[in-house]
């Protein structure tokens, strides 16, 4: 294994996961609700309750981040693949796997973690195990 | 309307965090899977961060009911490690890996005007959409 030192970023890494924790347990702590992202979309635009309105409140926040991060970065840059068919296989796996699996990097990597959730763990191990070895297949092949 | 305004302050804090760490960079968070790569170990920290941060609230939030504006608590209480746990965070495991993108960051790219975005987005709600179909079914 090789630490490709040149993109090892601790500082920023560590502060954005700060502000990543702080904003569940405002969340929490607050409004009683869990921050986790998977679940927020699919019940904002599929299960239409009451609850729907914070789950959106929520989103909008998420989508005008980028405006606020950019007076204060003005220069960073973020690329996303382009290939369609590839982003668009991801995204149903992404979607149905959340689902039916109840959780994502969010709701189980960070809320649950922080529950000390076996269940949780157990899902973060899971979808960790599964990332990287895609990532190895993908390039290898 | 405070939870509301609570939610978007939450939310743009989220993706805030999302950006500086580098998570809403899909080429950072494959460099982080590539473990026998050239790796990049910095979404540990992000991990580290968050959990430090969240850590103490969740475990108070544990024993309490309310919130402490008096909404209601609501944590999951599942606790069962089950078929579609292990199924559904496999197969979300396998699209994070194709495309180093999760639901959380994609949001985040939409809101960077990222086109290509938009359809992981759509693929994703389909993907959501087919799981509510097959709910309802049962």
């Amino acid at each position: 294994m090789q630490i490709n030192w040149n993109e090892f970023s601790p500082i920023a890494s560590f502060a954005g996961g700060l502000l990543i924790g702080l904003s569940a347990a405002l969340l929490l702590l607050l409004n009683g609700r869990v921050a986790g992202i998977s679940g927020i979309i699919r019940q904002a635009i599929f299960a239409s309750n009451k609850e729907m309105t914070w789950r959106l409140s929520f989103i909008l926040g998420m989508l005008i981040s980028p405006s606020i991060y950019f007076v204060l970065f003005p220069y960073a840059s973020i690329q996303i693949h382009d290939n369609v068919t590839l982003l668009m296989i991801a995204g149903v796996l992404v979607g149905y796997g959340t689902s039916i699996g109840a959780g994502c990097t969010s709701g189980h990597g960070i809320c649950g973690l922080s529950r000390l959730s076996l269940r949780s763990l157990t899902a973060v191990v899971l979808f960790m195990s599964a990332a990287m070895l895609t990532t190895f297949l993908v390039k290898h092949f | 309307m405070l939870m509301l305004i609570i939610s978007l302050f939450c939310g743009l804090i989220f993706g805030l965090g999302l950006l500086i760490s580098g998570m809403a960079n899909p080429q950072k968070v494959l460099g982080f899977l590539d473990i026998t790569g050239l790796w990049d170990p910095s979404l540990i920290l992000v991990m580290a961060g968050a959990i430090l941060a969240a850590l103490l609230p969740f475990q108070w939030a544990k024993n309490q009911s309310r919130s402490l504006l008096g909404q209601t608590m609501q944590l999951p209480d599942k606790t069962q490690i089950d078929r579609p746990l292990i199924l559904g965070s496999l197969l979300f495991g396998i699209g994070w890996g194709l495309a180093g993108i999760c639901p959380g960051p994609v949001i985040v790219l939409l809101g960077l005007k990222q086109i290509n975005a938009i359809y992981f987005v759509l693929a994703m709600l389909a993907g959501m959409w087919i799981f509510q179909i097959l709910q309802k079914r049962k």
